[in-house]
């Protein structure tokens, strides 16, 4: 989410809505309130009796309701969507208007990283696709799952069924026949299976996971296959420099790096998964396991001396000077791991790291006691909320913009980073 | 009276392509890469230390149900394993048909023997293994095949596409507003207690299900949620076909859904070789040593809700019932007592069946044998005739069993020895009987 240097940045605090479930048509009930990034507006899904559905946006209804309305999501941009349906056809609403087609199903908005491009999935016919913007791919398919957009918004893409199979048909299954579209177009190849596609900015191309056989995993690019097979691979991840493609790959058991050219980081891990490239491609790091149960994060191949059972939500800074995670054990006591260090806090969740892409520094919303509260490196902000959404650094790396909802009232604070002392 | 694996030799599309793909020497290379990578320590002791002494024998219910001494559990590993190590891996194509039709068909992985093994071999694990090795050489039964390949394609075992998951759910809100005006089925709630998660057959066929637990978990107030996306089924055939890469990605997706919704639990649904597959599989091929996220079986979860007095009942239902003992949740969790006092809480007159808990009979569906599919299905109804008569004795009308495969497995020997039972899932007692607060 990138901070705008236009919001109110006034250091303090505010109460923005009074009722974080007021809605001033009546209702039945008020589902799961999201924030505006700016923090100005609290938009929830309202139940209008009857089986009609709204959005209340600050207690203030769209002016449309619909048979149904729900996974409310603000794009990065603040335009607010919702998925819905009326006459039994769904499609999306943007800010209370809805796009003029609609679908047999519509579902999984997904945004541009600025939020300037809405894209979402769907199905007409029995023929499954994506709508960008309201604008449906030309060509639909049998099936469609791992829906993409590029972070530029200029390309969708998903892997499809480009051949129809009979029941239980093994040998069609196995002879090939899932592929890549993008924008609706399938790769001329097709593959056993195809997974995780990943686009590149501004070039469009795609790179993806596929299957050979049942036992040769490897990565396309625009449907043209690495030459080597490996046991397994996840998803890939382009340079963004060079543009090359690597992706972690298992061999003989353990797990490394590797590009079309053989292996970048050698097979030495029990895991290796989700890679992330700083904006300049100068650091490359992953999630892996050193040994059995042993995670922690590696940077350009070197691991973190500290392991935990479990390691998630792997973030990198632009210029990759900062790399943040966080542990756990058994889904509690979870740790924020940045740069190697653990901070020395315990909590019983936390949310995933925010690194200021100014300053480096890191902020992230955890939960203690049931209370959901504020860390910027290792230190707590003092107000505690019983929801709350990620923060949000300002452009120039001084202030927090925290959200939350505590008791009924939703409200925003400017919190400056010396404001975090706990 | 003996016999062969061969006089029982069945035809299936799957392993007749698979072996005819095959020669001796394309075998043993790919069987000497698997013992090579992945046949370690384990192996090698269950296989040193065997005696022979056959103890095991009366473990089986292939054996108990035949008293052909070739479904004992160390003939299984004897006509697989011993030879394959006695071969060196070279063997016929012939001969690795005879090997998947005894471990994927003839064996429920329900690790009955293991209890009776006086040396604790593991024949489950070993006639795994012979799986992993079928799987490998291609040569697996054409149904669960599929399966595995449906887990590739879409995440989940019934090839149900993205929308198709979503829309049930949303229909099946609307079908219990009826009864509850205010129900939700909360989906991609961030932050909620736990994610709930089911098998693909329920949003294919046993919706009722759906609509049972959505009931419950409002009636009892909980702050619960669904994922809308790949990652909502739990089970796992990939894990009983061999193919531990599909295996392991099905798992990711399921662990990660809840990861990303935050929840502090997964609770499942009445299922037992999907509660193996995220409690003690999946998650340990992908490196972790525990589960990422506590997964709570069906059972566990009822008894907290009926503890807490979070739910209680209106009336018990009307015995006599007796309990069926999952194998992967009774052997593989030790959740025999928490069964127990959820059914008794919920039902008059339970009547055990004997043997029972951990030394109970396994339905004859698990381990993927049901997954294999029409041509092996007369296989698993005659070989557990045991469980037959050990179900009539009880005298009851009504079966609780807390797992999809045992219902599918159980239905059968019903239906064949004309038995009469009715079988429950724990689910639709509760749901039956409940106190239903707010309901029109
Ligand atoms: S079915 Fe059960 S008792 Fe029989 S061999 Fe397999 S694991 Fe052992
Ligand atoms: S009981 Fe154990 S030692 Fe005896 S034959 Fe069976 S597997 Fe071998």
């Amino acid at each position: 989410m990138q901070a705008d240097q236009a919001w109110d940045w006034e250091p303090g605090a505010r109460t923005v809505l009074e009722d974080a479930t007021a809605c001033a048509a009546p209702h039945e009930w008020t589902e799961e309130p999201e924030s505006s990034p700016d923090g100005e507006r609290l938009a929830a899904v309202a139940n209008l009796g009857d089986g009609r559905f709204t959005v209340c946006v600050n207690a203030e209804p769209w002016e449309t309701d619909f048979e149904k309305a729900w996974y409310l999501r603000f794009s990065p941009d603040g335009r607010l969507s919702a998925v819905t349906m009326e006459d039994g056809m769904w499609t999306v609403s943007v800010d209370g208007e809805s796009w003029e087609e609609s679908f047999d199903f519509a579902w999984g908005t997904t945004f541009s990283a600025d939020g300037g491009v809405i894209a979402a999935c769907i199905q007409s016919d029995g023929r499954y696709g994506m709508v960008v913007d309201g604008a449906p791919w030309e060509t639909l398919h049998d099936n469609a799952n791992h829906f993409r957009i590029a972070a530029d918004g200029a390309h969708t893409a998903a892997a499809v069924q480009v051949k129809s199979m009979g029941q239980a048909d093994i040998e069609t299954f196995q002879k090939g026949i899932f592929s890549v579209a993008v924008d609706g177009e399938p790769w001329d190849a097709t593959f056993v299976n195809c997974f995780d596609p990943a686009i590149e900015v501004k070039t469009g191309r795609v790179a993806a996971t596929i299957r050979r056989s049942l036992y040769d995993y490897s990565v396309a690019v625009d449907g043209k296959a690495w030459e080597a097979a490996y046991d397994c691979a996840w998803g890939p991840v382009f340079h963004p420099g060079n543009g090359q493609v690597l992706a972690p790959v298992r061999k003989k058991g353990l797990w490394g790096m590797a590009g079309d050219a053989g292996f970048v980081w050698n097979p030495a891990f029990v895991q290796c998964h989700h890679p992330q490239f700083s904006a300049d491609g100068a650091t490359l790091a992953a999630i892996v396991a050193t040994s059995f149960g042993k995670f922690t994060v590696a940077v350009n191949a070197a691991p973190w001396s500290a392991t935990f059972p479990v390691v998630t939500d792997l973030r990198v800074s632009p210029d990759g000077k900062t790399v943040a995670a966080q542990a756990s054990t058994d889904n509690t006591a979870f740790r924020v791991l940045v740069n190697g260090s653990v901070w020395p806090g315990v909590y019983d969740m936390a949310y995933g790291p925010v690194i200021c892409p100014t300053t480096g520094q890191v902020a992230i919303r955890v939960e203690k006691d049931g209370k959901k509260a504020f860390v910027l490196d290792g230190k707590a902000h003092p107000a505690t909320f019983d929801r709350a959404y990620d923060p949000i650094f300002s452009p120039d790396g001084a202030k927090v913009l925290l959200r939350g909802i505590s008791g009924k009232a939703y409200k925003r604070i400017v919190a400056p980073v010396s404001a975090f002392t706990g | 009276m003996t016999t062969t694996i061969a006089d029982r030799r069945i035809e299936d599309a799957g392993l007749e392509a698979g072996i005819a793909r095959l020669t001796p020497e394309k075998i043993q290379k790919t069987i000497l890469a698997v013992l090579e990578g992945e046949g370690g320590a384990r192996l090698k002791t269950y296989v040193e230390t065997c005696v022979r002494c056959g103890m095991c024998a009366k473990a089986c219910h292939y054996y108990m149900s035949h008293k052909d001494p070739s479904y004992a559990p160390v003939a299984k590993v004897r006509q697989t394993m011993w030879e394959i190590l006695k071969h060196k891996g070279l063997v016929s194509p012939e001969f690795i048909h005879q090997c998947a039709q005894i471990a994927y068909t003839e064996c429920n992985l329900c690790r009955r023997c293991m209890h009776y093994c006086p040396l604790g071999i593991d024949t489950a694990y070993i006639m795994s293994f012979v799986r992993r090795i079928c799987h490998k050489l291609g040569v697996t039964p054409q149904y669960i095949q599929d399966t595995a390949h449906s887990h590739s394609a879409t995440m989940n075992q019934m090839w149900v596409k993205d929308d198709e998951w979503i829309d049930t759910l949303k229909w099946q809100e609307d079908e219990a507003r009826d009864e509850m005006p205010e129900l939700r089925i909360p989906l991609e709630v961030e932050g909620a207690d736990f994610m709930y998660s089911v098998i693909a057959p329920e949003p294919k066929f046993r919706t009722q299900l759906i609509y049972q637990a959505a009931f419950i978990f409002n009636q009892a107030g909980l702050n619960w949620t669904m994922p809308a996306t790949p990652g909502w089924d739990n089970s796992n055939m990939a894990m009983f076909s061999g193919d531990m890469e599909i295996m392991g990605r099905v798992e990711m997706a399921h662990f990660e859904a809840a990861q990303r919704l935050r929840v502090k639990r997964i609770v499942m649904g009445e299922c037992g070789h999907a509660f193996r597959a995220i409690y003690d599989v999946g998650n340990r091929w992908l490196g972790w040593g525990m589960h990422p996220v506590p997964v709570v079986h069906s059972i566990e979860f009822f008894w907290d809700l009926l503890n807490s007095g979070k739910i209680r009942m209106a009336k018990k239902y009307p015995g006599p019932v007796t309990i069926h003992d999952p194998c992967n949740v009774i052997r593989g969790r030790g959740l025999m007592d928490k069964l127990r006092e959820v059914v008794h809480a919920i039902c008059d007159g339970v009547v055990e069946m004997t043997p029972n808990r951990e030394h109970n009979y396994c339905c004859c569906a698990g381990g993927g044998v049901i997954n294999c599919g029409p041509p092996f299905k007369n296989v698993r109804i005659v070989g557990n005739s045991v469980k037959a008569d050990q179900l009539k004795a009880t005298g009851v009308k009504t079966c609780i069993a807390p797992c999809h495969n045992c219902h599918g497995g159980l239905e059968d020997i019903i239906h064949k020895y004309g038995l009469g039972i009715e079988l429950k899932f724990l689910g639709d007692i509760i749901y039956e009987c409940m106190e239903k607060k707010g309901a029109s």
